[in-house]
């Protein structure tokens, strides 16, 4: 395959950003979007051109790390992770807009780089039970009705890439928030914390500057994991409910 | 050949630090002598800890806890993201809940005879007795593990054991684990107990008058190199697959944390104890940057076969029942498609060899579901395997509900790693090293669902508990001096190491030299090895470092995010820990658990062990580069399982 590039360089947080145009030839269809921008960056380096940065790792779709918006869409045109997108995906000919995650509260690092370490600090706010190392109960003492089990695990299943604030038009992380708060507030060992965890969850994504739900639907439908959309209500529902729990 | 083949042997270790007695009393014994830091000192303790993954997370989340001062490192940009993350299949523990003869000792026996006899029994054991503890801490973090309707956790079984001791969380085991270790690090970071450095990696230890105290780190955005001081450093740095270039490891998974120690001081033990999954997606051609497992839970339901005859290119489902070879089934009858892994893979690779793969060029073999559909019904088979079934079709865009899967084995683990006594302490004072970074627990071959075992027992329990005896007998309450000589010539070393490799201006990229070195370690040092081979790889590998220092081009600076610098660094490691891994495999003139040297087989082509020459485990020390190390030996004495030739027929 031959391809066209329009890819966001920026050097650094501070540098105004363009994007710049890169032929690319030879592109297997079987090769990974990531093998295929390697193949780019090989020829630039050899040319003695700096290479484009971006985020990856784990490449097999369960690190988070890689996060590129491709021609618009968070994560590129199917419901999976950056690295898990295969060429065969494109077709001959093709030019691609590469850009970085855009969200005021994702501040670009370099090229396709960004900052996410807003998500760290929700996590820090709430996004744990409080079990210290060697004070854990016999793990049969608590048995965990399956569908409350089952939902926990669904909402785990994030992998913070995010994706979903990349796609909302409001930069709104609401979807990964709610994520970790359904996943602990179902089970019985997130009960004696649940209506602080919420509270303060949501408290840090306001202050990170992420923006509110419009509903609009984005975010589910880039999450790569699969995060359903009604996760949101369901963290409106507990919000509200410690709310009026914690006034009482 | 070069002289570096030519080691000398220095004092066998004469002390792993275990202690006396009963095995099974023997953690007890540990954890009572050990002495105790008052918890009103601890917070004057500061204790370094690299790498974020199971083992790193749940160590900095613990010794947190106890209130030590944490300061920790990982190269991602987020400490969520370690590759523990990655693993999918699930962790053991010896909790007996399926009323299936399973037992702390059953869990010890099995680990230490799936290892090859090649691992120290006082770990192996306090491991199987830790697993049941480490269960109970998930659950209480809130790790969603598979139910039954009951409520009750649901197990399954796996590689290499007969009973049903494994825990899952569908199959993305690893990463419910290591969010849950990262949650309780996060809580830890949030209370100012660790101070968490993203996005920086470690490029050498700091010792000073012998003891570990500090390392020397590079922000990856700024370029800025600092150095950082402790009264202990515990390397949670993960494994060494990636200089195979082709493996399951994370694209960044690095040696140099462990590698820079060993050149310290460090002893690095058993460096050629790799083991290849049996069960990853073959390779598609030279594009290929990585290798996707795919669990080996799938082979508790999956068949494995090829066609009975050679250069049979047929599609799958054209070839009918009696053409088949289910060639584990066959050969092993007892344990059938769940044989441990180094025996599943060599097995794949020798009916490849014979002319039998499938796929293209011939690399691979079918993992077939057809029976488990029509047994269990496809939805049976989606609840269980459904994320992994995606996965395999997103890549080989073949849907196998409809088609087998094909499989070929792949670099996956490192056995091997830094030389710890019992207490995980390195042959440096004050530096420990845990999870899959030391090598510890799974001898010559890592049974399944073992690793999430041993970085969560060293990370919440066993490092939480003997790093207090160090800190208690060596109370640095003076801080390192900046100005120490040996601060300064690391800090020197580091830069210079940077910039000597931003002045080369060459005409090669990191990434060829990367895979021109893993080609050659994937033919002689992988799933079989010959003197002949290695010798060649031997020679081989000095011209290729020669080659290395003289053409490498790396664009940039040292002073901003350059991911080409990180790269071309790590690379630098990989051309010497890669000539000690060949040089291991080498000496070692038997065959054991991963480690296949063909002069040294059983008439049925099985590993044959050849306890009396090689009954050790080998701790090398560094001397210089390209130079022959020295090989310390630790005499391996087995008290409870008596070494026999491994039979899963």
């Amino acid at each position: 395959m031959k391809l066209t590039l329009r890819v966001w360089r920026q050097q650094n947080a501070d540098a105004p950003g363009t994007m710049a145009t890169y032929p690319v030839d030879g592109i297997s269809e079987d090769m990974s979007f990531l093998e295929m921008l390697d193949t780019l960056n090989e020829e630039l380096t050899l040319k003695g051109e700096e290479p484009v940065a971006f985020d990856h790792d784990c490449r097999e779709g369960i690190c988070g790390a890689c996060s590129l918006v491709i021609n618009g869409d968070a994560h590129g045109p199917e419901r999976t992770t950056t690295c898990q997108l295969h060429m065969r995906s494109f077709d001959d000919g093709d030019t691609i807009d590469v850009e970085p995650w855009r969200a005021a509260a994702f501040p670009v690092v370099k090229d396709l780089v960004v900052d996410r370490s807003a998500f760290d600090r929700i996590i820090q706010s709430g996004g744990y039970i409080s079990a210290p190392t060697g004070a854990a109960p016999e793990a049969h003492s608590t048995p965990v009705p399956k569908p409350d089990a089952d939902f926990a695990f669904e909402h785990a299943e994030c992998i913070g890439c995010g994706a979903c604030v990349a796609a909302c038009p409001n930069g709104s992380a609401m979807l990964f928030t709610s994520a970790k708060i359904n996943h602990l507030n179902v089970l019985p060992q997130g009960a004696p914390e649940r209506e602080t965890r919420v509270l303060d969850m949501v408290a840090q994504m306001d202050e990170e500057g992420f923006g509110g739900c419009t509903l609009t639907g984005e975010c589910a439908t880039a999450c790569p994991k699969g995060i359903p959309l009604p996760s949101i209500a369901a963290m409106n529902k507990e919000w509200l409910r410690a709310t009026r729990k914690v006034s009482r | 050949m070069t002289e570096y083949a030519h080691y000398g042997t220095g004092a066998p270790v004469s002390d792993t630090k275990a202690p006396q007695g009963p095995v099974a009393e023997r953690w007890d014994t540990r954890r009572f002598e050990a002495r105790l830091v008052n918890p009103a000192n601890r917070r004057k303790h500061t204790v370094i800890v690299v790498g974020t993954g199971l083992a790193g997370g749940a160590a900095g989340a613990t010794l947190a806890e106890q209130g030590y001062h944490v300061v920790q490192f990982c190269y991602q940009d987020s400490p969520r993201r370690a590759h523990s993350i990655a693993a999918q299949g699930g962790i053991n523990a010896a909790k007996n809940y399926r009323n299936d003869g399973d037992s702390v000792h059953r869990l010890f026996y099995d680990t230490v005879k799936g290892g090859d006899f090649r691992a120290r029994e006082s770990n192996v054991h306090r491991l199987a007795q830790i697993s049941v503890e480490i269960i109970d801490q998930c659950v209480a973090q809130g790790v969603p593990f598979a139910r039954e309707y009951g409520g009750l956790l649901d197990t399954r079984s796996f590689g290499g054991v007969q009973v049903s001791r494994t825990f899952y969380a569908r199959g993305q085991t690893g990463q419910q684990l290591l969010l849950g270790a990262y949650q309780a690090l996060s809580r830890q970071i949030a209370a100012g107990t660790v101070e968490m450095h993203p996005r920086t990696e470690m490029l050498d230890l700091i010792v000073v008058d012998g003891t570990a105290r500090g390392i020397v780190a590079r922000d990856l955005i700024t370029g800025k190199i600092d150095t950082y001081f402790a009264d202990a450093v515990v390397l949670a740095s993960g494994g060494y697959g990636n200089v195979f270039y082709l493996s399951t490891n994370a694209m960044n998974s690095n040696a140099t944390a462990i590698w820079r120690a060993h050149r310290r001081g460090a002893h690095f033990a058993n460096p050629c104890f790799t083991q290849i999954h049996p069960t990853c997606i073959p390779r598609t051609g030279d594009h290929q940057s990585k290798l996707t497992l795919m669990s080996e839970s799938l082979r508790n339901d999956g068949r494995i076969w090829v066609p009975r005859a050679q250069g049979d290119a047929r599609p799958a489902n054209e070839i009918p029942e009696d053409e088949r070879d289910y060639y584990l089934e066959r050969i092993y009858p007892a344990f059938g498609n769940l044989v441990p892994r180094d025996i599943a893979s060599r097995a794949a690779k020798n009916v490849c060899d014979e002319g039998r793969g499938v796929g293209p060029g011939g690399q691979g073999v079918y993992l077939d579901f057809a029976d488990a559909i029509a047994r269990m019904g496809r939805k049976a088979v989606e609840e269980k395997y459904g994320n992994l079934f995606d996965m395999y079709a997103r890549i080989t865009a073949e849907d196998p509900y409809e088609t087998p899967m094909r499989i070929y084995p792949a670099v996956h683990y490192t056995m091997g790693g830094l030389w710890v006594d019992y207490d995980l302490q390195t042959t440096i004072p004050g530096l420990f090293a845990i999870g899959e970074a030391n090598f510890s627990d799974h001898g010559a071959n890592r049974l399944g669902a073992s690793a999430l075992m041993q970085g969560l027992a060293d990370g919440y329990f066993v490092l939480p508990s003997t790093i207090s005896d160090y800190l208690a007998r060596h109370p640095h309450h003076d801080a390192v001096d900046a100005a120490h000589p040996a601060v300064a010539e690391t800090v020197a070393a580091t830069r210079e190491r940077l910039e000597r490799l931003l002045a080369v201006d060459g005409d090669r990229t990191a990434d060829s030299f990367h895979r021109e070195i893993g080609e050659l370690m994937w033919e002689f040092c992988g799933m079989a090895r010959t003197e002949e081979g290695l010798r060649k790889a031997l020679d081989r590998i000095p011209q290729i470092r020669e080659e290395f220092w003289r053409r490498i081009k790396v664009p940039g600076t040292g002073e901003e995010f350059n991911q080409s610098l990180e790269r071309a660094n790590r690379i630098v490691d990989y051309l010497e820990l890669a000539e000690l891994m060949c040089l291991d495999a080498l000496h070692r003139a038997e065959s054991c658990g991963g480690h296949f040297r063909e002069e040294s087989q059983t008439p049925e082509g099985e590993a044959a062990r050849r306890d009396e020459e090689f009954g050790y485990a080998a701790a090398w020390e560094f001397t210089a580069t390209g130079v022959a190390p020295v090989l310390h030996k630790e005499d391996l004495v087995f008290e409870y399982v008596h070494p026999t030739q491994r039979s899963y027929a």
